[in-house]
């Protein structure tokens, strides 16, 4: 009955588990209910997308990187556009600029209110779940009508983009924006003046800002903690150079800056009111003109085909900096291509912000940041102490044995 | 940290200035977007892999800067790592990325950490190890991060020579090499059409 057998244990959550949307696998080394120190494991969902793209030409990863993450669509496709035009020396217009800001402004939109939905999940309030989520479905209507699909929008392609908004749409849009509009102030007040959320949120999850610098944090994870960064007023791509965007960071509402769970709402809530402002300055600003630089893909590869050297194209994803850099030496697929998302800069803040909490603020912290880590494509099992992965050709023969099985 | 902001060309001049021969080569490209057409400024500055954490310790004299990600590229002879930073952010319209790029020959693939000047650094580090096989000297932690547990040593998805993956890993190869008895589709080779002189497109970095 050795005492020092007891404390401290280790806790393993994921691969995969109920209280993470994505999987990753963390070893929690807990003292009682308080977690002393935390590791992570990610790459459960490694897909080796940059090495597909690597032996692709620029309109096919284009198709690619749409599908890197189901809810910033727009971020990925719209960094490596970008990259490849400072490549290629292609000159967007300036009407697909403007169209390009208002589909990503759309998609922070829907993504922040799912975040909010999941918070609300993960804290154990699933009626104000349900209400986010409901309320989301507008904006999701939206992003249909504008680019003909709920995800994979396929709306940005290197040059301009594929679809024009037309003024019939306009309606359909200002409709959406003043219903959000509308809504935002119940919701924050749902979020921000519920006791119980207070409870759970504030000086929950705390990241300093000393913290959120030198572990390269970015977006609304950034900013709950003081950072004044937002690439969208530091550095403006498309047409946030003409709209005089400013950071949102939790002082301006609360008059102090924590660094904890309750911040990281409010910034992202704000940001919903903001992303509808900015929508509207787009539409009323829009200037008219072509929408693309090249309307013929066959012509584009040809200038694609011939463009040296390499590029940075960075976009403010709803989670903050989507970081593409691209090389291109006169072939048809480029020679180097690394894609940041933000989560890759956030995931290093989980550690400060995990160690000194209890197991049950886990699922609330852990979702904080916003993670985004997409689907898997194997299973990692546990038997016996040791462990041994699964590959999708195991599972699917054990599942072939077991309906053989069932059959007999 | 000072919280000065400097336009791209003093931010070169520093350190052209600290490294002299050190420091191969500086070129700043800029994008402009947008009906205003408000500009962007990129530095990339080529530097001995001697200098990578001066010239870091440079910079956050400079600002401190927000570190993004590790690149790298496979050349052939030797593998280039660029070590992307940006600096004075918060300062509407201010912000440049800075670039260090540093060649590493292949019969000396190691590099210094730059952790002990930002610690967020390691999650890159250890993504560059273990998908280009270089060696970073020092790191804190160098485990594998992306690539699962039973994944071959030796082997650097993003390399180009022998170390990179054989077809033997690729499952369903077809994917990834088009069948070579059937038309590439969407624009193959036959199908691109030649651009007349005057519409050739101009060098990189101009806007």
């Amino acid at each position: 009955m050795s005492e020092e057998k007891k404390s401290p244990y280790i806790i393993p959550i994921g691969p995969t588990h109920p209280a993470l949307k994505e999987p990753v696998m963390f070893t929690f080394r807990m003292d009682g209910e308080v977690i002393r120190d935390v590791d992570f494991a990610p790459g459960q969902t490694h897909r080796g997308i940059e090495w597909m793209g690597m032996r692709r030409n620029p309109v096919q990863i284009v198709h690619l990187t749409d599908r890197i993450c189901g809810i910033c669509g727009v971020s990925h496709t719209l960094a490596f556009s970008r990259a490849v035009e400072q490549v290629a020396g292609i000159e967007v217009p300036e009407r697909a600029d403007y169209i390009r800001t208002i589909i990503a402004e759309f998609e922070r939109i829907q993504s922040h209110l799912l975040w909010a939905g999941v918070a609300a999940h993960e804290l154990g309030f699933d009626s104000l779940l349900h209400l986010t989520w409901r309320v989301r479905e507008q904006s999701m209507d939206v992003i249909e009508n504008l680019t003909g699909n709920r995800v994979n929008y396929a709306l940005v392609q290197v040059g301009g983009v594929r679809r024009d908004i037309v003024p019939e749409q306009h309606r359909i849009i200002e409709d959406c924006l003043s219903t959000y509009e509308g809504l935002l102030g119940k919701l924050l007040d749902l979020f921000l003046h519920d006791k119980t959320i207070a409870m759970r949120c504030r000086n929950v999850g705390l990241l300093s800002k000393d913290d959120a610098l030198k572990l390269c944090t970015v977006g609304p994870t950034a900013r709950a903690s003081g950072v004044n960064v937002d690439l969208r007023q530091d550095y403006p791509y498309c047409a946030y150079g003409d709209l005089d965007v400013r950071a949102i960071l939790p002082d301006q509402h609360l008059g102090e800056t924590r660094g904890d769970v309750y911040d990281r709402i409010v910034v992202r809530l704000l940001e919903v009111g903001q992303s509808c402002g900015i929508v509207r300055q787009c539409l009323s600003e829009m200037p008219s003109g072509e929408i693309t630089a090249e309307p013929k893909l066959a012509k584009l590869l040809a200038i694609c085909k011939k463009a040296r050297g390499e590029a940075i194209g960075r976009v403010e994803a709803p989670r903050g900096e989507c970081f593409h850099y691209v090389v291109m030496e006169g072939k048809e697929a480029p020679t180097a291509w690394k894609v940041k998302a933000s989560s890759y800069s956030n995931l290093m803040s989980w550690i400060p912000m995990l160690r000194g909490e209890q197991i049950a603020d886990i699922p609330i912290v852990v979702a904080s940041i916003d993670p985004c880590l997409s689907c898997t494509d194997r299973v990692a099992v546990v038997r016996s102490g040791s462990r041994s992965i699964l590959t999708k050709d195991d599972l699917h023969r054990l599942s072939v044995e077991k309906t053989r099985r069932l059959q007999q | 940290m000072t919280e000065k902001v400097l336009s791209p060309e003093q931010v070169a001049q520093v350190f052209r200035e600290k490294f002299g021969a050190a420091v191969t080569d500086i070129r700043i490209t800029e994008r402009r977007e947008g009906a205003k057409k408000k500009p962007n400024f990129n530095i990339w500055i080529d530097i001995d892999r001697s200098i990578l954490n001066p010239a870091v310790a440079t910079l956050i004299d400079i600002h401190f800067p927000h570190f993004s990600v590790i690149s790298g590229v496979d050349t052939g002879e030797a593998v280039r790592l660029i070590y992307h930073f940006t600096v004075f952010y918060g300062h509407p319209g201010s912000e440049c990325t800075v670039s260090f790029s540093v060649n590493l020959p292949k019969k000396d693939l190691t590099v210094p950490t730059i952790s002990g000047l930002i610690p967020g650094a390691v999650f890159s580090e250890r993504e560059k190890q273990e998908f280009l096989g270089v060696r970073v000297t020092d790191i804190p932690d160098g485990r594998r991060l992306f690539l699962p547990e039973d994944f071959p040593e030796g082997v650097y998805p993003w390399r180009k020579d022998d170390t990179g993956l054989p077809d033997g890993m690729i499952k369903e190869l077809w994917r990834s090499r088009r069948p070579t008895d059937r038309p590439v589709p969407p624009a193959g080779e036959k199908e691109l059409c030649e651009l007349p002189a005057e519409e050739a497109p101009p060098k990189e970095g101009s806007s």
